[in-house]
Order: C-alpha cells, then sequence, then structure tokens
C-alpha cells in the first residue's frame, strides 16, 4: 500500500508510560479502511514544539486566556504528565497557561463534612499533611505507589485528575470516596460528581473553556476502613491493577455500605460497588468475598498492555478485591 | 612505608571529578560555532523508499543543510565487517552491514533516512515535520521461523533468502553416543536478552579544522582507535590528522563498542562540509532504534545423559536473531555456542544455528553476549534430566564438573577469539560449595517446608558458568614518569565507569613504588595512544591491564638502571619505594623519580644509541587466547502464587577471575552484572509487533531494575590465576549478567512447584503475567 | 508563530542569573547549556531516569520535566553546589567515594541531589527507606548496593 505525506500504516499502538503520568495513543481512522492516518513518535524527537508561554497571575486570568484559545490552550500545572508528552512531541499545545502561580489553588480546607482540596496541591503535600492522611487513608495509602518522590514534589491533585489516566489511582480513589469536582469557566461554575467526570480515556467532562478548581471529599463515616491495593511491575509504575476500597460497618460490625473503585481495567476508572452488595448485611466471609471478587471479574473490561494480559488482570483485579475487601473490613473494626 | 597496592580496595583515582560533576561527558563539549543534528529515522521496519523531499525543511530559520543518502556521494558505502567470520570449516556467511543513510529500502524502524543541521536539536527537530516521505511499505522479518520459511519477505533481497550465517561446530560424535546413552532430554527454550540502556545514550561531537588541516572527533565509543582508522580511511584523511578522544562515558555495555554507526560516520563528513563543529546527541527514543541490541534464540536442544547424570552429549539447533545487518559477524550466536558447554565435561557435542536477518536493529553484543542464551540452556537441561533421574540439581551438577587437574581443557570447538576454546585453568568444585553453604542449600529444604506451612512460597536457584574473557587481539600503553616524579599512563581503550583511572594506575604504581593518586592514566584518546582495540569481551582489565604492567616493567628497570649508574652501586642494592630510588639500607642516598627523569632527558650530552631519553616505554600484551573465568550463582526468591509477584530474599555471586587488582572495583563489576540479569530474567522486554514496530520504546515502558527490585547480594570468591598472562589475571566484567535466567527459572519453578505440576518455564524474561498464563494449565 | 521568548531572574547554587529564554528550553538543558553547570545530566527527557535530578527551593524535581521559565524567581540547587567553597565533600560525597557508590557516574549527580535532600528529611533512615527514596534514580552500573551503603553510613556521619 503506498504512503505519502509521513502517513504511517500501522496495526495499533499500545501503551507509551513515564513516571507518573501515562498516555494512550490511540488510533484515529480518518476514513473507513482506505487509508489510516496515525500520529505517531518521530523515533527521534525529544524536545518540545514551540508555543506561547503564559504565566497566570490568577484564576480569572487563566480562565480568561483559557476561554480565549479554547483547545490550543494547556494549563501547566504540575507538569509531570503534561512535559513528557511535549517532549514527545505528542502535545503540541500553541499555548501553555502556567498555573503554579496562582497559590489560592493550592491548599486543603477540612471542614466538619468534607476535606475540599485546591487542584494545585502536590501530592507531596497531601503526603505531609498528617491530618489529611489520616482522614483519607485511602489517599495516604496510594500516594506511595504514585511514580517517585520527585514527581510527587511537582504533580498536583487536579492535573492528575484532569489527565484521566485509565491507570491513574487518584481518579479511582475519588469514586470510591464519592468525591464531587468544582469546574469553572471566567463566567459560570458547577459541580460534578467524580462518577461523571470520567468520560474515557485521557477524556474528562471538561470543556475547552473549563478547569477543575476544587476537589471535595466527603468525611468518610465512622467505623469506616479504606484499603488501597495496586499490581505494578515496579513500585511507582502505573497500576495493571489497583483498587480502592471503603468500608463501613454498622453496630454488629456488618457490612453497611461498600465502595470500591478500580484503575487499570477500563477506559476510566471503574466503580464495581455493586459487585460488594453481596456484602452487605452481615459480617464477610470467604464465600461472599469469593462472590464479590467474581462480580468484579464480570464488571471489568480490562485492556492488557505490554505489561500483562487481559486475562491476567482479571485475575488480578478478583484477587485484590478478595485482600482489599478483607483488609478494609479488618480496619474498619478494628481501626487502621 | 609500603606501597603495594596489588589486590587492595583503593578507592577511585576519577571520582572527584564524576562526584563533583566536573567530569567532561559527550554533551557537555561546547565549541564556538557549533551546529546540532536531527535524524530523520524510518517510522516502519520494512520499506522501498519511494521519495524524500526536503525542500520545506531547509527553507525553515535556523536549518542550515539537510542531506540524504544521494548527497553523500562516493562517501557513501556500507560499513566495514567488524569481526570476519571465524575459521569454521562449511560455515556460511553473507555479509551485510549498515549504511550511513538509507537508500532504496529501509530495513529497520529507526534506519535513518535525512540528517539535518540546525542551530538547536530543538530547531532541527521542527524541521523533521517538515520533511516529506513516500514509503512502500513492505511485510516486516520478524518471526524467525517464518522469515526462513518459503515466502517469507527478504530482508536483502540479493541474499535470497533471511539467512545471515550458518554455522555447525561438532565434537566426538553425538549421534552414536546418544544411542547407547540411558536418558535423553530434549526441550525447546526462548531466549531473549536486552538493550544496553546506558543512562547516558550515545553521542558524536566532529570539528574539521580547514586551517590546521585536523578533525577531532569526540564520540562516545569503547573503540576510539579503530574508529579513527576507519574514518580516517573513508574521509580521505591520515590517520594522524583525526584525533578521535572517548571522553567520560557513562556506561558502555558493548553496544557502544559498535563502530561506523551511522552517526559516527556523518557527523564528521558534514563537518567538513559545512566548515563547522557539528554535534549530535541520541535521545532517548532513539537509543531504543540506533543502538545495536541483542534479542532471542530459539533452541531445540537435547541432552544425553547415563542414569546417574553424567552428560554423554548435546546436540543443539538455533536460530539468532541478528537484526537487518551482521557488521559484528558472529560473536555472539558463537559464544552462546561455546559457553553453553560450561564448566561441565560434555565429551559429544553437535550444535549448529542459524543467523538470521530481520527488520528489527541490528544485534551485537550486549553485555554477556550471547553467553546468557547457552547457559540457560544448559542450566535447565540439567535442572530437569535433575527432576527425572531423581538426583538433586546441585549434585548432578558436581558429577559433570571438569576436575581441577585436567586444565587447560580443550573444547575442540572454535571461540569468538577464532582459537580453539580451551579453558586455561579453573577449580570449579569450590565454588559451587561455597555457593552452596553461602546460600544455605543444605538447610533450605527443611526451611521451605516450614515456610509453606504458613503459606509462604519460597524457592532456590543454582546456576553454573563459564565465561571466555580476555581475548586478543592486543592493547598497549605508554608509561611515563614526568618531571614532577607523577607517572603518565596512556592505553588506547577507553573507559566507561570499569574503574580503569585506578586499576591501571595501581598496577603502574606497585612497579614504580609511587602512590596511585600520583599515576595519572588517559584512555581513550588516539592522540594519547596511537594502537588498540577497545573495551569489550571483559579484557581491559587482562590485556590493556597486562600492557601497563610490561610497560611499568621496564620504566622500572630503567629506573633502576640509571639510579645505579648515578649511584655506582648494583641495581640489587636499589629500592624503589615513595616515589624515590634509595640504596637499601641507606634511605639517605635517594634520587627522586622526577629527578632521575630529568636526569635522562639532558640538555647537554647525549642519549647512548639503542636507547631513547626519559623514563617511558610502550609496550603491548596481546594474548594468543581468552583466559576463562567462572562462576556460580545462587538465589532464593519468594513467590505470591496468586499474584506472581517475586521478591529476592537472597543472592549469592562465588566468582574465580584469577588475580584480583581491586576487590572493590570487582564488587561493583559483579554487582551491576547481577543487576542487569536480574533486569533481563525478569523485568526488560522488548515488545514488537508483527510489522516490527517496538511498542515500548520509552523508559517506563522498558523496565530497568530500581533499588526496590535489585536486592543486596553476597559475594564470594577463589583465585585460579591465568597462565596466559604474566599478572594471572582474568575478565570480569560481564559475569555478574550471564546466569540470570536460568536462576529465576529454577528459583520460581521450586517456589510453585511448578514441576511437580506438570509446568517448565523454558523461556525468559519472565513475569507475573508471563506466569500467570504459562500456569493456567498447571495441576493443582 | 515565532518564537517566544522571556526574561527570567533565578537564583542558582545561591548565584542569581538574569537570562532570555525560550518558552520551550527545558529547565535541564537550560542549566547544562545556557549557565554552562554541566554537572546535571540528562538520560531520558520523560521524567523516568532521574539522573537530571535537581533541586527547586531545596526540593527534589525532575529538571527535564520544566521549563527553564518556570524557574524564575526559584532557587535551584545543583551538584555543582554541593561542596562547600573550598571544594569539600558533602559527607554524602565523601561517602559515596568510600563505598564505591559510582562507577560511571553518569546517574551520580541525580542520585546525589536526591538523597542529600531525603537525608536532610530523613536523618535516619532504615535500608528500606533508602532503597525507596532512590528507586527514582535509575542507576545501570552499580546494583545500587554500594550506593545504599553510601547514603547509611552518610546518614550516620551526619547525625554526628
Amino acid at each position: 500500500m503506498p504512503l505519502s505525506d509521513f502517513q504511517i500504516a500501522k496495526k495499533r499502538f499500545d501503551f507509551l508510560t513515564w513516571g507518573g503520568g501515562r498516555l494512550i495513543l490511540r488510533e484515529r481512522r480518518l476514513a473507513h479502511g482506505a487509508e489510516l492516518r496515525f500520529d505517531c513518535l518521530h523515533a527521534s524527537a525529544m524536545k518540545p514544539a514551540a508555543f506561547k508561554y503564559k504565566a497566570a497571575t490568577c484564576l480569572e486570568h487563566a480562565l480568561s486566556l483559557k476561554a480565549e484559545h479554547g483547545d490550543d490552550a494547556k494549563f501547566l500545572a504540575g507538569g509531570q504528565s503534561l512535559i513528557p508528552t511535549m517532549n514527545f512531541r505528542l502535545a503540541r499545545p500553541a499555548v501553555l497557561i502556567d498555573i503554579n502561580g496562582i497559590n489560592d489553588l493550592a491548599g486543603i480546607r477540612p471542614s466538619a463534612t468534607a476535606t475540599r482540596v485546591g487542584p494545585l496541591t502536590r501530592y507531596r503535600a497531601l503526603q505531609r499533611d498528617a491530618t489529611f492522611t489520616h482522614i483519607f487513608p485511602l489517599i495516604g495509602e496510594a500516594l506511595p505507589h504514585i511514580a517517585h518522590p520527585q514527581i510527587r514534589n511537582r504533580g498536583t491533585i487536579g492535573g492528575n485528575l484532569s489527565h484521566a489516566d485509565p491507570a491513574s489511582e487518584l481518579p479511582a480513589i475519588a469514586l470510591a470516596l464519592g468525591a464531587r469536582f468544582q469546574v469553572r469557566t471566567a463566567t459560570q461554575q458547577r459541580w460534578i460528581e467524580a462518577s461523571d467526570f470520567f468520560v474515557g480515556a485521557l477524556t474528562t467532562d471538561l470543556k475547552p473553556d473549563e478547569m477543575l478548581v476544587e476537589i471535595e471529599l466527603p468525611l468518610p463515616k465512622p467505623r469506616t476502613g479504606s484499603c488501597f491495593m495496586e499490581i505494578a511491575r515496579r513500585r511507582g509504575d502505573f497500576a495493571i491493577v489497583g483498587v480502592a476500597v471503603m468500608m463501613t460497618l454498622g453496630e454488629r460490625s456488618e457490612c453497611t455500605k461498600v465502595s470500591m473503585a478500580f484503575c487499570g481495567v477500563g477506559e476510566t476508572p471503574i466503580d464495581a460497588g455493586s459487585a460488594a452488595d453481596v456484602l452487605i448485611g452481615g459480617a464477610p466471609t470467604e464465600e461472599t468475598i469469593r462472590d464479590a471478587a467474581a462480580s468484579v471479574q464480570t464488571m471489568i473490561k480490562p485492556g492488557g498492555s505490554v505489561h500483562a494480559t487481559a486475562d491476567y488482570q482479571r485475575h488480578i483485579a478478583g484477587v485484590l478485591t478478595e485482600r482489599a475487601l478483607q483488609t478494609a473490613y479488618q480496619r474498619a473494626r478494628d481501626g487502621h | 612505608m609500603s606501597t603495594r597496592t596489588f589486590g587492595e580496595p583503593v578507592k577511585r583515582n576519577e571520582d572527584r571529578r564524576l562526584l563533583t560533576g566536573q567530569a567532561l561527558f559527550i554533551d557537555d563539549i561546547e565549541l564556538p560555532g557549533m551546529l546540532h543534528v536531527a535524524f530523520l529515522r524510518s517510522q516502519i521496519a520494512h520499506a522501498k523508499i519511494i521519495r524524500i523531499d526536503v525542500s520545506k525543511a531547509l527553507q525553515r530559520r535556523g536549518v542550515v543543510a539537510a542531506y540524504v543518502a544521494g548527497d553523500l556521494g562516493n562517501y557513501w558505502q556500507p560499513g566495514p565487517i567488524l569481526v570476519p567470520p571465524p575459521p569454521i570449516a562449511g560455515i556460511v556467511f553473507h555479509e551485510r552491514t549498515q549504511v550511513p543513510l538509507a537508500k532504496d529500502k529501509v530495513r529497520h524502524v529507526g534506519e535513518p533516512l535525512v540528517i539535518v543541521i540546525a542551530e538547536s536539536r530543538y530547531i532541527a527537530e521542527d524541521a523533521l515535520d517538515d520533511i516529506d516521505v513516500e514509503l512502500e511499505q513492505l511485510p516486516a522479518v520478524v518471526e524467525l521461523e517464518k522469515g526462513l520459511a518459503g515466502g517469507s519477505a527478504l530482508v536483502h533481497d540479493d541474499v535470497g533468502s533471511n539467512v545471515s550465517a550458518h554455522v555447525r561446530q561438532t565434537k566426538g560424535n553425538y549421534a552414536a553416543a546418544a544411542a547407547a546413552a540411558d536418558h535423553i532430554i530434549k526441550r525447546r527454550f526462548l531466549y531473549e536478552h536486552g538493550i544496553s540502556s546506558p543512562i547516558e545514550t550515545r553521542g558524536v561531537v566532529a570539528q574539521w579544522d580547514a586551517r590546521a588541516n585536523q578533525m577531532t572527533i569526540w564520540d562516545t565509543t569503547q573503540a576510539p582507535v579503530f574508529v579513527r582508522n576507519g574514518l580516517a580511511g573513508m574521509l580521505g584523511l591520515n590517520e594522524r590528522q583525526v584525533r578521535v578522544i572517548a571522553p567520560f562515558v557513562g556506561g558502555g555495555f558493548g553496544p557502544k563498542i559498535m563502530m561506523f554507526y551511522p552517526e559516527e560516520v556523518l557527523l564528521p563528513w558534514v563537518s567538513m562540509k559545512l566548515n563547522r563543529p557539528i554535534k549530535w546527541i541520541e535521545d532517548r527514543l532513539e537509543h531504543f532504534f540506533a543502538t545495536t541490541h541483542e534479542r532471542g534464540q530459539i533452541h531445540d536442544a537435547e541432552i544425553a545423559l547415563t542414569k546417574d547424570g553424567r552428560i554423554v552429549g548435546i546436540k543443539d539447533v538455533f536460530l539468532h536473531d541478528g537484526g537487518a545487518y551482521d557488521p559484528y559477524g558472529l560473536t555472539v550466536p558463537i559464544n552462546s555456542q561455546c559457553t553453553l558447554l560450561g564448566p561441565y565435561v560434555v565429551p559429544h557435542y553437535d550444535s549448529s544455528f542459524t543467523q538470521v536477518f530481520t527488520n528489527l536493529p541490528t544485534v551485537t553484543p550486549y553485555r554477556g553476549a550471547g553467553r546468557q542464551h547457552g547457559v540457560f540452556v544448559m542450566e535447565r537441561l540439567l535442572d530437569f534430566a535433575a527432576h527425572e533421574l531423581n538426583i538433586d540439581p546441585a549434585e548432578i551438577r558436581r558429577r559433570n564438573l571438569i576436575p581441577p587437574d585436567a586444565f587447560p581443557y580443550n573444547n575442540e570447538i572454535i571461540y569468538q577469539d577464532f582459537e580453539v576454546l580451551e579453558y586455561d585453568s579453573g577449580n570449579y568444585e569450590p565454588v559451587l560449595d561455597m555457593a552452596l553453604e553461602a546460600i544455605g542449600y543444605g538447610t533450605f529444604k527443611d526451611e521451605q517446608t516450614r515456610l509453606r506451612a504458613e503459606g509462604r512460597h519460597l524457592g532456590i536457584g543454582l546456576a553454573c558458568y563459564v565465561e571466555g574473557t580476555g581475548i586478543g587481539p592486543y592493547e598497549g600503553a605508554k608509561v611515563q614518569v614526568q618531571s614532577n616524579g607523577k607517572v603518565s599512563v596512556a592505553t588506547g581503550i577507553g573507559t566507561q565507569g570499569q574503574g580503569h583511572f585506578t586499576v591501571f594506575a595501581q598496577i603502574a604504581a606497585d612497579q614504580l613504588g609511587v602512590a596511585v593518586v600520583d599515576v595519572d592514566v588517559v584512555t581513550g584518546d588516539t592522540d594519547q595512544f596511537y594502537w588498540g582495540a577497545g573495551t569489550f569481551a571483559s579484557r581491559g582489565a587482562v590485556v590493556a591491564g597486562n600492557a601497563v604492567n610490561e610497560a611499568s616493567k621496564v620504566v622500572r628497570k630503567k629506573a633502576l638502571k640509571l639510579a645505579s649508574d648515578l649511584f655506582e652501586c648494583a641495581e640489587e642494592d636499589l629500592v624503589i619505594e615513595d616515589g624515590k630510588v634509595s640504596i637499601v639500607g641507606v634511605p639517605g642516598k635517594f634520587v627522586k623519580l622526577g629527578d632521575l627523569a630529568n636526569h635522562a632527558n639532558p640538555m647537554r650530552g647525549a642519549v647512548e644509541p639503542g636507547t631513547e631519553p626519559g623514563l617511558e616505554s610502550t609496550q603491548y600484551f596481546g594474548p594468543k587466547m581468552g583466559a576463562t573465568a567462572n562462576g556460580v550463582h545462587a538465589m532464593i526468591v519468594e513467590m505470591d502464587p496468586r499474584t506472581f509477584d517475586l521478591k529476592i530474599l537472597k543472592y549469592v555471586v562465588v566468582h574465580d577471575c584469577g588475580t584480583v587488582i581491586n576487590p572493590m572495583i570487582l564488587a561493583g563489576q559483579i554487582h551491576g552484572g547481577v543487576a542487569q540479569g536480574i533486569g533481563n530474567a525478569f523485568y526488560e522486554k522488548l515488545v514488537f509487533d508483527d510489522q516490527g514496530q517496538l511498542l515500548n520504546a520509552s523508559l517506563a515502558d522498558y523496565l530497568l531494575p530500581t533499588a526496590l527490585e535489585v536486592p543486596r547480594m553476597e559475594l564470594g570468591h577463589t583465585v585460579t590465576t591465568s597462565p596466559l598472562n604474566p599478572m594471572g589475571i582474568k575478565g570480569a566484567g560481564e559475569a555478574g549478567a550471564i546466569p540470570a535466567g536460568p536462576l529465576f527459572a529454577q528459583a520460581i519453578e521450586d517456589a510453585l512447584d511448578l514441576k511437580g505440576r506438570g509446568v517448565e518455564l523454558l523461556e525468559i524474561p519472565l513475569s507475573p503475567s508471563r506466569l500467570f498464563e504459562l500456569t493456567r494449565s498447571a495441576r493443582v | 508563530m515565532g518564537t517566544d521568548f522571556h526574561d527570567i531572574t533565578l537564583s542558582v547554587n545561591g548565584k542569581q542569573y538574569q537570562r532570555r529564554v525560550e518558552s520551550r528550553v527545558l529547565l535541564s538543558d537550560f542549566i547544562r547549556h545556557d549557565l554552562a553547570l554541566a554537572g546535571t545530566h540528562v538520560g531520558c527527557e520523560h521524567g523516568v531516569c532521574g539522573a537530571c535530578t535537581v533541586l527547586l527551593d531545596g526540593e527534589p524535581v525532575r529538571s527535564c520535566l520544566m521549563l527553564a521559565v518556570q524557574a524564575r524567581n526559584h532557587e535551584i540547587s545543583t551538584i555543582e553546589g554541593l561542596t562547600t567553597k573550598d571544594g569539600e565533600y558533602h559527607p554524602l560525597q565523601q561517602a559515596m567515594h568510600d563505598h564505591h557508590g559510582l562507577q560511571c557516574g553518569y546517574c551520580t549527580p541525580g542520585i546525589l541531589m536526591t538523597m542529600t535532600a531525603f537525608l536532610d528529611e530523613t536523618p535516619s533512615p532504615t535500608e528500606d527507606d533508602v532503597r525507596e527514596a532512590l528507586s527514582g534514580n535509575l542507576c545501570r552500573c552499580t546494583g545500587y548496593q554500594n550506593i545504599v551503603d553510601a547514603v547509611m553510613a552518610a546518614a550516620e556521619r551526619m547525625r554526628g
């Protein structure tokens, strides 16, 4: 088949990952059958393409710039996912809006009902905040799995959630915690549930002129145990499968509520809470936990990767379900 | 005060510059007017080149030039064969070497099509988008058996097949011996080694000075002398007009000794054409395609044994993935063929291989250089034999070891040094015993049973190997005492972290009675030393080290002669230490070495005929054949039986590399080799699709082991000196990397009781997912 | 589009610099080539190997994942600033020398910057703590063991 103008016919292109951020390169079929056009790596390009850099001085400034440039602009927060894609020239925003100077966008603000976290809050700040990790041990347990210390010093929770990598831990945790996100444009704001926010691989509900400006994490109920577990090839690598479980117990130590979400086994984080319905009303038994694991295996759509077959992912999802439910139960019963 | 440092863990001379960020690496070179290069590389593995149009790129501001193959005129030519085929009867070899820029056809992803020169690398990369390329895709040859089947696409059309080479070597008569054997085991093995992936990629800086008529090339090469010679020839210059400097190099491991890479050949030409200094630094993405690989082999192997586990013979037929070109000849598969024999008595051997052209990057040696593949086959065959014959795995090895009185031991087949493979010296059983003791082999079974009852799955692995090291052709060294009393040593090989600045200094320091820190070593600069081969095949210390020793001995003799003339005494009455020559027992009567050197370089008077001025000597050392080191690795792992996650609990290496110059540096080499072995066995895998595209071309997906994957290692050591060189040393650079494959396979099988459940591990690399897939059919 | 330049002032190893940078130039390239501080090395440019690690306001970051323009008004520390004015080693540099924690030395600056900051924050680490802190820096030569020993030894010396 003749090719022209740097169009390259390829059957598929698998995961490309690095550091704490991940990118899935997908084929984009322009015309059914006739021609396949892929944006690929040059096999020799690792400096970013040119762009205009603008340092936003405040949120309004950032939002008005985004409104002006729409999809031609990207926000630069931690940069730990964006800059690698730009170095590979896979992302070529015409405009980069640096929001690192907007101090208001960082911060952890607990209240009686929820903790509100600014999107520019670095992973490292979350790790260092003992009050925060005490309230949300699920996040505290996941943070060491996110890349490495150098990445965590820069990467932000808002950047991570907006990037919506299917293998990323925080989107799954946001689902398990029942998080809500506040999203703003220059003129409007809205709230959106985490479960509605992640719509596809690397795709959120954010419109071209919107920014995620606040993450609201409802406080876990009393007698709630949580567990985050992940299987990865090396510590800090993207999750082959990760699970976040929150289990709340009643007076008789019976399960009253279980939320469970997975990363790495679908285009978006998967809410598998209903798989744990079988646990509600009693203490978990080996049999009910196994049933929950089997249900999970039917709910997920792992895609496989260079590191793991889809069957292995499905198998691991079952194993992690069992182990995480057991651990969450123990912690709910005995305290973290 | 004694200055004897041989065998001592002397700290490194080179550390300060490296620790303070002052060492010069290739990308640190900044020259006035320097331009930068980017390459447009093929995105397809196999294609006809229809059209390349660089006109738009040339219009971009900041772009100075862009060249395709046709622009090179007569300069365009396939590279020289670096290692010709060895003298083996019946050998088939089709020489097809790499070219500076693809012409007519591309044969692997990453093969360069266009070289772009611009004011900065950023702009050069911008210009890549401007280039119009039309390629007609051809089916890619990726799988070895398919590549040899009729109707396959051909990597080199004029060869008529995808056979790069075919070699058969035999010893004794396997067929007859096997017919009479008690037991035969046959298996198919798949072994893949990976890429070197040093933390520093490759780079070349070329500076043509038209007025001085001099070309200077900085290059991350392990073979500066050969590169100088070859490039001088290609550029039409005299060797003396070309200086190749290998600065500090951030890890070599083999692929940096591949020579006449396209970039090495092009940069000097461009510099001459544009009369500007030119720099190219390989980026990490390029490294996956532009620097050579090691990859896989498929072995159909069988072992014939007596019922008490003694090897009668081995037959092995294997396919070797050589990649798109074969400039390095047959080094890698010959190493596999030879190293398979290991430390064992193998009376009959019939080994043949086919090296296959594929549309994948070229394969050349990477630390271990094919030995891994051979060791995997032998060690696995012995493990299966042990299982089937109900003999303990350590015991079956012990029964087959070459006895200590059998050296030199002739294996009767040809090795990569073109000589018959002869093991110079060795005493294998104590090495095995030390390893078994260190790993706790005797008590492990009980421990394993006890822990299994607690739900923990531990397993043990053991692997033995012999490694050919220290091959010729030769190296040289120039040793000179300077007027300030410091000693300068120059040799032609390069350094990529092996501690040459210290090890060679120790050798000279001991001969000349000076402190190690007062010996200044220069490596890798062809203006400082003209002759040599390079750093490869674990030969630096052996060959160059011996050359340094010989030169130092001559200088020592000269110093003693001079001093004896000066003091009018016999040479036997003199002693050299602390940088001074003095009369024994009369420390007040001395002359400093530096002053002696001045004395030997008079402003007046004459230098006697047949002598030279100064205290200097250049000597060469050329071993006729390689010395053989050997070792045993043992490992205990713990497996999670459900996730197949693996944790190494204990890793032991016992090693014999002859006389040890610096045990601290030796240990570092072993540690690093083991880490690469662990990566090879369980983490690193090149994943290609069926059209030859590498799917995991980044360090996030090509998994190098980190400090959490590499355990603490315990090292043990024995010494059988080599009779092949005066210092008795053997090479050690690759040892750590060689036996990890069978070690992991055994230990995992043991931890998960796989053999008992009907599953055998016949491939490397492994991974948790792969183990899951392989064990799905396992009996419970 | 044209190229996009910005004037920045920043402090590197305690010294003030004023420069004009193109927006897309990576901090790693800026430090190495514009400031001629070539001790910081580049290994991958996608944030995995850690060779480019520098300190940004005292915290280890990957300089290949930052734009030079983002360093405006910040304090950068590189390996060139690790020794004292008289060229005396930081205890970790000394320990790396004593324990043979480097071979080719290419990953070493990134490791030194990461681990000196780590020791400042965790003065009494266990070996596991050290390995975890080190896991974001790839070394292909040493197998890490001697580096771990060096960090533990430096920690002990720094505790006094």
